[in-house]
């Protein structure tokens, strides 16, 4: 199954590559990984998404808390979460297809942020399926380029614990 | 206070209560040699090759409890220190290497003697750091002990650039270091210690199964009691060897490939597995699916990555071993099952006709070849009141050795388990040495595994290291001739070692002293010669080349399929021709 991991880690050189390197000598998957400081700039937000059993998440879990430098670590999947990705998606167009292209990125709320007499380039955010079904409904018109950020998520607020107190984050209690 | 940064690494180590380390020098530490050259509180023993010097920080480490120290150069010197890693990290054995790097400005650009130190190292450590300003080297030399010695102890690297050694800064080390993302648990949860006791008095058929996380943790006194208090009997990997006393009418010795049969048996055929320190390693488990099938699992342990790894667990206990013990006892003592001891009566009955049935034997016929286990029972009969240590390399005399040398305290066997690495065993019994001048420091060692790191019989001998060695000399890999007779028609490729060098010679090219015993008669004596001399010794054993260790669980095998002796059906290989010109002194191999 496919579990969406945020990684909360020391913001410094190797880190990410003490990470990554966790991954592929126990052999587990990385699908997509997005990183970026958090609002304390010494520290990083990573976003994992990979698959596997619980056995698997479990091990995944308990190896990246092992990580010096990793601060605290949340299966996203435990609970209820948001997640986005952006596309940038360049297109060819020919004349009768312009319009069309910019009918669908219409429909998925997308963007036109670089144009050409002969290409589009459409930014899309949404969750993946959303993405996705924007990406495959302009592949028919001549994708040319695609780029992806990987996908971005953050735990739902529990509307009870909104209105409490901001709480700090803290590793994880083991 | 202004100190170059060389300055401050020595400094740094006299304020951990580092009294010796392992190394070689290079072009960017020289700094940091020529300031340990000039002061006494440290020592510094020169090894003949890095690997020499990381296995000895391993070995001093693992006879002390304390981390031990390796000091090498850039580029090669680093590379040559990485299989001692790797064997550190596996084995959780605290070192502290450092590397020299090239000055930083060069970082990056294929300088000369230049590798990626920290990235090598990277999945082979607890955590390593490149030093980029010598301001934060008293800092960071705090954190690479603490991190070594703390939760599950390990390798840790540091990479100290020429320039950082060279410049100097401000000395500044701190009495205590917290990590924010590093927070070890000691204390185990008190719900499934609650659960653990439960289980316990249940069980009609448990066994304890120790791993080498007693003997970090020193628990054996801990181990000890609850044992006692309980009456349980109690397994131990190759690692543990020590931490429960391997003569107590409670242990049954071994587990694993090539442990003993009762041990195998017990842990196979239990109701309660209560794993303690360990962390269910294939050489131990044999075919996970088979593992112990009919019972709860209780696993201890400081590492919480290890539960539920391998196995299920049913009662996860995260927490230092001792610390746990010592809560699970309270409790069992809180809440007495007076008749648990006696419903297991029957579990003994049937634990002591497995011993009966298969004990660890050997037959040694006066006129016959020199069996290798009745070399290990004899260095055992001579040694035993001397409470030595004794290190071990890779392969079927490793095996002999944990199964006939018994060990009653920790601390006193110093073996690579997880890598399984040929020539570790010299380098660690000298590093065992060195800590420990006054003890009696044995090396049992294969023909083949000796010769990866013979180079530090000069280590041996130039710093007055007198540790035994004791060399099963079978001309062969044995252990890989081994699986070649039992799983490969006894095609031996590349396992014969050939005739070549000869021992007693190359000892005494080194200035040590060479003993050799090719007749069961000659035993005793040079063991007895050897234990005489105050001067590093090797003695070369010519033992039945052919000779097989038993029991043996094959690879992915269930733990109650063991091979107890060689198969009827097994075939064996030709006697390898000599190729060494002129030659055919080979007399054991003909006989
Ligand atoms: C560095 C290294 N290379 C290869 C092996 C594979 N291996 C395991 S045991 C063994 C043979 C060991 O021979 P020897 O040291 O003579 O001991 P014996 O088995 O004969 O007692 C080999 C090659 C290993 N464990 N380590």
């Amino acid at each position: 199954m496919e579990h969406i991991i945020s990684v909360l880690v020391e913001n410094k050189f190797g880190v990410l590559s003490r990470v990554a390197n966790l991954f592929s000598g126990r052999g587990y998957n990385i699908e997509t990984l997005s990183v970026a400081p958090t609002l304390d700039p010494s520290m990083s937000m990573m976003t994992i998404v990979t698959r596997g059993d619980d056995k698997i998440i479990e091990q995944i879990v308990k190896q990246l808390n092992k990580v010096i430098d990793v601060i605290k670590v949340v299966d996203l999947n435990e609970s209820e979460f948001v997640e986005r990705e952006t596309a940038l998606i360049k297109i060819h167009t020919r004349q009768e297809d312009r319009a069309e292209a910019l009918r669908i990125a219409d429909i998925f709320r997308g963007k036109v942020v670089d144009s050409t007499p002969t290409t589009y380039t459409i930014e899309v955010t949404g969750d993946v399926r959303k993405v996705e079904a924007c990406i495959n409904l302009l592949q028919p018109l001549g994708l040319k380029d695609l780029v992806r950020t990987g996908r971005v998520a953050i735990a739902r607020e529990p509307v009870r614990q909104a209105a409490a107190q901001p709480k700090r984050i803290l590793k994880e209690e083991k | 206070m202004k100190l170059t940064g060389a300055e401050i690494f020595v400094e740094c180590l006299k304020r951990e209560g580092v009294k010796t380390i392992f190394g070689l020098p290079g072009g960017v530490v020289l700094k940091i040699f020529d300031v340990l050259h000039q002061q006494k509180d440290v020592e510094v023993i020169l090894t003949r090759h890095e690997a020499g010097a990381g296995h000895m920080a391993e070995g001093y480490a693992k006879a002390t409890g304390k981390p031990g120290v390796a000091l090498v150069t850039s580029g090669p010197g680093m590379t040559n220190v990485v299989t001692p890693l790797v064997d550190a990290y596996m084995d959780s054995v605290p070192i502290v290497v450092f590397t020299g790097q090239v000055p930083t400005h060069l970082i990056g650009n294929d300088a000369f003697q230049e590798a990626d130190n920290v990235g090598i190292s990277r999945p082979c450590t607890k955590y390593n750091f490149l030093v980029k300003d010598v301001n934060d080297l008293g800092q960071i030399i705090k954190e690479a002990f603490y991190i070594a010695m703390t939760g599950r102890p390990g390798p840790v690297l540091v990479d100290i650039p020429k320039d950082v050694a060279m410049n100097k800064g401000e000395f500044h080390y701190p009495d205590r270091v917290s990590i924010r993302g590093y927070n070890p648990t000691y204390e185990g949860n008190k719900w499934q210690i609650k659960q653990a006791v439960e289980a316990i008095h249940k069980a009609r058929k448990p066994i304890i199964y120790v791993g080498g996380g007693a003997i970090f943790s020193n628990a054996h006194e801990e181990l000890l009691e609850f044992a006692e208090l309980t009456q349980i009997p109690v397994d131990m990997t190759l690692m543990a060897l020590g931490a429960f006393p391997g003569s107590h009418p409670l242990s049954l010795g071994m587990m694993g490939m090539h442990g003993s049969y009762a041990s195998n048996m017990a842990v196979h055929f239990s109701d309660l597995v209560i794993a303690i320190g360990a962390r269910f390693d294939d050489r131990v488990t044999g075919k996970v699916s088979e593992f112990c099938p009919e019972a709860k699992v209780i696993h201890i342990d400081i590492d919480p990555t290890s539960i539920r790894k391998n196995v299920h667990v049913d009662i996860p206990i995260v927490g230092d071993v001792k610390t746990v013990l010592r809560e699970l006892k309270a409790m069992l003592k809180a809440t007495p099952n007076g008749n648990a001891v006696e419903q297991r009566k029957p579990w003994w009955n049937q634990i002591n006709e497995w011993k009966a049935k298969h004990p660890l034997t050997y037959e040694q016929p006066p006129d016959a070849l020199i069996k290798p286990q009745y070399v290990i029972d004899r260095i055992y009969q001579f040694t035993k009141d001397k409470d030595p240590i004794v290190s071990t390399d890779v392969g079927q005399h490793q095996m002999w050795a944990a199964q006939h040398f018994v060990l009653n305290k920790p601390r006193r066997w110093l073996t690579s388990g997880g890598l399984g690495t040929m020539g570790f065993g010299m380098p660690a019994a000298l590093g065992a040495q060195a800590a420990f001048r006054d003890k009696l420091v044995l090396c049992i060692a294969g023909d083949g595994s000796f010769q990866m790191n013979m180079q530090e019989m000069a280590t041996a001998v130039v710093n007055k290291l007198p540790v035994k060695v004791f060399i099963l000399n079978n001309h062969f890999h044995g252990m890989v001739r081994q699986w070649q007779d039992l799983f490969y028609e006894g095609r031996y490729a590349s396992s014969y070692l050939d005739t070549v060098p000869d021992f007693v010679k190359l000892a005494e090219a080194f200035n040590a002293v060479g003993l050799r015993a090719t007749k069961v008669g000659e035993v005793d004596g040079v063991i007895k010669e050897a234990l005489k001399v105050d001067k590093p010794v090797i003695v070369d054993l010519e033992v039945d080349p052919y000779e097989n260790c038993y029991p043996m669980i094959p690879a992915g095998g269930s733990n109650h399929e063991m091979i107890i002796e060689d198969p009827p059906e097994m075939k064996r290989g030709e006697k390898p021709a000599s190729k060494v010109a002129g030659e055919d002194k080979d007399a054991v191999l003909t006989a």
